[in-house]
């Protein structure tokens, strides 16, 4: 917003296949976020190119890039981010109400995928009565409710403690073993060592870009 | 706009903010409520005060005669114009929608009042029962000239309080008889002027009484009218303007009296006393009317500041909304859509509750100053939507901006 500008990414190249789990790490001021920006359409870039699901994402107007925020991605947020005064089914059932659908169709799919994260019983439930790794779960099943093409995460963990960190992380690779493409962007070396791919950015450049073994949360509880 | 998913949506927020609903609707209801209260009673105020000086306010039109001054048609200057009976009937009749009192005059140049032993010298008036209010003669006791006593040219009087003071020495003078010319006459009522004494030196009797009793066969010595009071100053002075002019050339006319002859036929009107009348209401409405602007300046600014106020609050909710795909204009859309339906239904409430409240409190105020206190409903009603478009206007700006906003700086808040 300023009027000062900074660049802050300065030549990323690279692809994220179908079904893949990827971690982008690097210290504050690295640039990760503003890649997720991007990446999610809620910023865009000053040159270079994104292809998303091969629809180029260039010049969109304020429409079209609302309309692709809503069917092509899922954002988590570290701060969950739910409206506080709408239950956590109302929540889930958000997206659908700007994709268009009708109010039994959006009760039932939000229902449905929030038994999928297990709060089927708190859909009553608002923000505030629910504890982090709970509102966490939540953003996760409003992130997943219009079936995203990919699911981004900004540092999901970062307001949670560690048991419950891993608890919303197995959410998440059980996710990605359906097949749903996930980008996390994390400082934390446990969660990064959770996913199939780091990529490691500093300056606004990767510096490395490596397939990892991927530990699952099951062996550490 | 009318889909009913989009209403849902409001109806869902605005019943989970409840708080902030019904504080929005009290501040909007009373602001509407306490401008129609204002209005209303700023209109019985007005009411109030104009029938209150409405008889000072009346303009006066008094005609009579002298000698005609110039020659016309054959006729020698000097002769005297003599107003009768017909002269008072016909403009009666041809000007009754705007005249309001009216009396012919009949008067004695002077007159030896007797009883018992006690005489005194008073002027002695023959008139009409509308001479009471035209000369705003308070009745002390008994009553003035009626219509029978006209009819039926009663030997009746009605006594000046000055009269009673020198004759009656302290006694109760109705029902008593005093004598004028030897002539034996009933005192039916004494009367006040706020004139003073000298006001209260007359002796009236009706009109044919006089003109029966001392050879004034049908001739009249004057005429005075009064003329309704006018909605404003500039109206009125037309209107005698008008009134005063007509009368005086039909008269002319119909007496052959050159019509540039300033001093054969005089009619008089006098405003002097109105003027001071209408300023003053005009002087009430002004005030009301900025006391008014006031208040739908302080509504518009109080609206104004809850709107903004709301959207700085959902700044992060908007943020959330654009996140999961919301269009700005949808944004924008439902923020202001909302804002119109809780200040419009409040705002209606407010005018309903201060109609209503007027409506059922306006009868009972027992005030000589305060009369009839209501609104005009279209005035109020234009009120109503002049607040809910400043505060469509005052929730717009702050909702475009917030929905200008990249999602990711509205989120960014912690």
């Amino acid at each position: 917003m300023g009027s000062n500008s900074l660049h802050v990414l300065k030549g990323i190249n690279f692809n994220v296949e179908e079904g893949e789990m990827v971690s982008i790490m690097g210290s504050s001021g690295s640039g990760k976020s503003t890649l997720l920006n991007i990446l999610g359409i809620l910023d865009e870039a000053d040159s270079g190119s994104y292809t998303l699901d091969g629809v180029p994402i260039k010049n969109l107007n304020e429409k079209l890039a609302a309309k692709y925020r809503n069917e092509f991605l899922g954002f988590v947020f570290q701060s969950f981010n739910l409206v506080n005064y709408k239950s956590a089914l109302d929540n889930v059932a958000l997206p659908l109400y700007y994709k268009g659908l009708k109010r039994r169709e959006r009760m039932d799919l939000a229902l449905h995928y929030l038994d999928k994260v297990g709060l089927a019983d708190w859909s009553h439930h608002l923000p505030s009565e629910l504890s982090g790794g709970q509102k966490q779960r939540v953003a996760v099943a409003r992130a997943l409710v219009t079936d995203p093409k990919v699911l981004l995460a900004d540092e999901p963990t970062g307001a949670l403690d560690s048991t419950t960190s891993y608890e919303v992380m197995e959410l998440i690779q059980s996710i990605n073993d359906e097949g749903k493409t996930i980008l996390i962007v994390t400082h934390e070396t446990d969660i990064s060592n959770m996913t199939k791919r780091i990529v490691n950015l500093k300056d606004g450049v990767i510096i490395d870009d490596n397939s990892v073994e991927q530990v699952r949360i099951k062996q550490h509880v | 706009m009318f889909s009913i998913e989009r209403w849902q949506e409001i109806f869902d927020t605005l019943s989970k903010n409840k708080l902030r609903t019904i504080l929005t609707g009290v501040s909007v209801a009373s602001g509407i409520f306490i401008l129609v209260i204002l209005l209303g009673f700023s209109s019985g105020i007005e009411n109030g005060v104009r029938s209150e000086f409405e008889q000072d306010a009346t303009n006066k039109i008094s005609i009579w005669t002298r000698r005609t001054t110039k020659g016309y048609k054959g006729l020698n200057p000097g002769r005297y114009i003599q107003l009768k009976n017909d002269d008072y009937s016909s403009i009666s009749q041809n000007y009754d929608e705007h005249i309001e009192y009216e009396s012919a005059n009949y008067s004695l140049w002077g007159g030896q009042i007797v009883y018992k032993n006690e005489s005194g010298n008073f002027r002695v008036q023959g008139v009409l029962p509308d001479y009471q209010f035209i000369e705003n003669a308070d009745i002390g006791s008994g009553r003035f000239i009626n219509q029978s006593d006209v009819n039926e040219a009663k030997k009746v009087v009605v006594i000046g309080n000055k009269v009673k003071t020198d004759l009656f020495k302290g006694q109760n003078p109705i029902g008593k008889s005093v004598s004028i010319y030897g002539i034996s006459f009933k005192v039916i009522g004494v009367y006040f002027d706020p004139g003073g004494e000298r006001e209260e030196s007359n002796v009236y009797m009706p009109l044919p009484t006089v003109q029966n009793a001392f050879h004034g066969d049908d001739n009249l010595r004057s005429m005075t009218f009064t003329v309704q009071m006018s909605n404003s100053f500039k109206e009125a002075v037309e209107l005698s303007k008008n009134l005063s002019l007509t009368i005086e050339n039909n008269l002319k006319e119909k007496h052959i009296v050159a019509p540039n002859d300033e001093a054969a036929i005089r009619v008089w009107n006098t405003l002097e006393e109105a003027k001071k009348i209408y300023s003053l209401i005009d002087t009430i409405k002004a005030v009301f009317w900025f006391i008014g602007i006031g208040t739908i300046i302080a509504g518009v600014v109080g609206v104004g500041n809850i709107m903004i106020i709301i959207v700085k609050e959902r700044t992060k909710e908007i943020g959330i909304r654009k996140a999961v795909g919301a269009r700005p204009n949808s944004i924008i859309g439902m923020i202001l859509q909302e804002a119109i339906f809780v200040t419009m239904f409040s705002g209606l409430f407010g005018l309903i509750a201060g109609l209503t409240l007027l409506e059922l409190v306006g009868p009972q105020v027992d005030s000589p100053f305060i009369k009839f206190p209501q609104v005009d409903f279209r005035t109020a009603l234009t009120t109503v939507i002049v607040l809910v478009i400043a505060g469509a206007f005052a929730g717009f700006i702050p909702a475009y901006r917030a929905a200008k906003i990249k999602p990711i700086e509205a989120l960014r808040d912690e």
